[in-house]
C-alpha cells in the first residue's frame, strides 16, 4: 500500500486522460512495460464528512472528491485533472444507484460535486446526465426529475426507453438503455457500497443492473456469471470508464435495502478505472465491517461476491481482484 | 306438474349460482378495504400520508427491493404495498406492508436478520422495534416501518404510527 507521495514518485507523469481511445494513459503506458501494471484505486476518507448533527457537509464531499481526484490522477489541481479524465463535447453519463431509497442512495451532494468539477472542465451542463432505472427511484434518492434542454437533465430509463433489438449478456438476452446505449458517450459509474442479499457486495459492476431492461434474469447463482457477463456487453465495458464509488454510508448487513439497523457511514470515496479491484477493494471494506460487529464472512454466509473473480477470469478480463495487482492508496 | 318441477329446480339453481357470486364478490371486495392498511393524513396524530400507495406483485417485487425480493418470494409474498410519510415535517419514514400466503411466511420473514439491538415489543402478533425502525407481523401480514433519520422523537412517533397501521389490518 502506498500513500500519496509515494504514488506522485513512482508516477509522475501520471495524467489520467480519457480520451478517444477510452483508456487511462497512464494504464496505457504502463501496459506497454514487461511487468503487467498495477491498478490503481484510491479510498479517499474524511471522518468529519458527517458533523455533530449527523448531517453531511457539502463543502467537505466536495473537498473529499478532490483529494480523491488528484490522488488517482497525480495532479493537485482538480480541474486540471477533470479535463484529462473527461472528453470535452461528449455527453457525460452519471449513473446513480438509488434503489435503496432516500436511506442508501448514492449521495446527492457526491452527484452535485461531480457536476460542478465537470462543468469547471468544460462540460456543458446540457451534455450531463445524471440517470437512474426508474424515475420513481431517483426520486426517492433525492432526486429531481428535469429534461430542459441545455441544463444538467435528470431522468430515467424507464421512460427514455431500451433499445428494440437486444444484446446477448452470457446465455441471456436483454436491451440496454438508451441513455447508455444513444446518449451518453461515456458513464461515470456512481454506486454505493452495500451488502447484498444474493451477490454478497453490490457496488462498481452491480451497479450496472440499471442499465438493463430485465435485471431480474441475472440474479441467479449469486448474480455469478450474470454481474461479470453484463459488465463485459461491449457497450457496458467501453462506455463505462471511471468509478467513483460512495462510502458515504454503507449497510454491511440487510442489504441491498435500506436497514439503518445496519447502516455505517465509513466517510469515504472509492475511486478507480478497474472497475473489479475497486469491488474487490469494497467487498475487503465490508469484510472488515462485518468483522468488527460479529458478523460472519460472506463466504460463512453463503453469498460470497464470486462475481468480483470471474470478471477477472480469462473469459471476461474486466480487471483484477489480485491485491498484489491493486495499487490501493488511501488518503 | 313434473315440468314445473324441472323449472323451479332449474331456477333454483341460478339462484344459488347468483347468491354464492354475490358472496364471492362481496368477500373480495371486503377484503380489498382490509388490505389497505396504509392510515390516512392525520389518523395518526402527527403523521401525514406523502405519496400514493404503490403495489407490486410479486413478480414485480424486485423492482422495488432489488435482491431483497427472493427471499420475501421464497418466503410466500403475494404483494408488498409501500407508501411515504411525514411527521409533524420532521421525520421522513416508509411503510411497507408485506401481504404473504401465510402468517409462517411472516413469521420468516420477521426472524430474519435480527440483531442484539432488536428489542421485543408488544404489538400484533410479534413486533420488534429499533431506533429507527418497527418490524411486526399480524397473521399473513409483514409490516416494516423505517424512518430515514434517527431523532429523539423517532421511536415514539414510529411506534403510534405502527399502531395505526395495526389497527387498520
Amino acid at each position: 500500500m502506498k500513500n500519496r507521495r509515494d504514488f506522485l514518485k513512482t508516477a509522475a507523469t501520471g495524467a489520467v486522460l480519457l480520451g478517444s481511445q477510452g483508456k487511462l494513459a497512464l494504464a496505457a503506458m504502463m501496459e506497454h512495460r514487461a511487468e503487467p501494471a498495477k491498478s490503481r484505486v484510491v479510498i479517499a476518507r474524511d471522518p468529519a464528512l458527517h458533523g455533530a448533527d449527523g448531517q453531511l457537509s457539502e463543502s467537505r464531499v466536495q473537498a473529499l472528491l478532490d483529494r480523491a481526484i488528484a490522488t488517482y490522477t497525480g495532479r493537485d489541481k482538480p480541474i486540471d485533472a477533470w479535463k484529462h479524465i473527461v472528453p470535452v463535447g461528449k455527453v457525460i453519463g452519471l449513473k446513480v444507484s438509488c434503489l435503496g431509497g432516500r436511506g442508501i442512495s448514492t449521495h446527492l451532494a457526491l452527484t452535485l460535486a461531480v457536476t460542478e468539477r465537470l462543468q469547471q472542465a468544460g462540460v456543458k451542463p446540457g451534455e450531463i446526465i445524471i440517470w437512474e432505472r426508474n424515475a420513481r427511484d431517483l426520486v426517492a434518492g433525492g432526486y429531481t426529475i428535469s429534461t430542459t434542454p441545455n441544463r444538467i437533465r435528470v431522468y430515467a430509463s424507464d421512460t427514455a426507453g431500451y433499445d428494440d433489438e437486444p444484446v446477448a449478456c452470457g446465455p441471456v438476452k436483454l436491451k440496454l438503455a438508451k441513455i447508455l446505449s444513444h446518449d451518453c458517450a461515456m458513464v461515470i459509474n456512481l454506486p454505493i457500497l452495500k451488502d447484498h442479499s444474493l451477490s454478497g457486495v453490490t457496488f462498481s459492476m452491480k451497479n450496472m443492473y440499471g442499465v438493463i431492461d430485465s435485471p431480474r434474469e441475472l440474479h441467479s447463482g449469486g448474480c455469478n456469471p450474470g454481474i461479470a457477463d453484463l459488465n463485459n456487453i461491449p457497450t457496458v465495458r467501453e462506455k463505462v470508464r471511471f468509478t467513483i464509488g460512495d462510502a458515504i454510508s454503507s449497510v454491511y448487513e440487510g442489504g441491498p435495502g435500506f436497514h439503518p439497523e445496519h447502516l455505517w457511514k465509513p466517510n469515504a470515496l472509492i475511486v478507480g478505472e478497474d472497475r473489479v479491484a475497486v469491488d474487490h477493494t469494497g467487498w475487503q471494506m465490508l469484510e472488515k465491517k462485518r468483522a468488527e460487529v460479529g458478523l460472519p464472512t460472506f463466504e460463512a454466509a453463503n453469498r460470497p461476491p464470486r462475481y468480483i473473480a470471474t470478471a477477472a477470469d480469462a473469459a471476461h478480463r474486466l480487471g483484477t481482484n489480485d491485491p498484489q495487482r491493486i495499487h490501493l492508496m488511501e488518503v | 306438474m313434473r315440468d314445473n318441477s324441472v323449472k323451479f329446480c332449474e331456477n333454483w339453481k341460478w339462484v344459488v349460482v347468483a347468491i354464492a357470486l354475490f358472496s364471492t364478490l362481496a368477500g373480495t371486495a371486503c377484503k380489498k378495504k382490509q388490505a389497505d392498511p396504509f392510515p390516512a393524513s392525520n389518523a395518526v396524530a402527527g403523521w401525514q400520508k406523502t405519496s400514493d400507495t404503490h403495489v407490486y406483485a410479486a413478480k414485480d417485487l424486485w423492482q422495488y427491493i432489488d435482491g431483497d425480493a427472493e427471499q420475501y418470494i421464497s418466503a410466500g409474498v403475494v404483494t408488498a404495498s409501500t407508501s411515504d410519510y411525514k411527521y409533524q415535517d420532521k421525520l421522513e419514514a416508509v411503510v411497507d406492508v408485506y401481504t404473504m400466503s401465510n402468517s409462517d411466511g411472516a413469521r420468516k420473514i420477521l426472524e430474519t436478520g435480527l440483531t442484539k439491538d432488536a428489542k421485543t415489543i408488544q404489538l400484533a402478533d410479534e413486533a420488534i422495534q429499533y431506533a429507527q425502525s418497527v418490524i411486526f407481523r399480524k397473521g399473513p401480514y409483514l409490516v416494516r416501518i423505517v424512518a430515514y433519520e434517527s431523532t429523539p422523537y423517532s421511536t415514539p412517533a414510529l411506534l403510534a404510527l405502527a399502531h395505526g397501521v395495526e389497527a387498520k389490518l
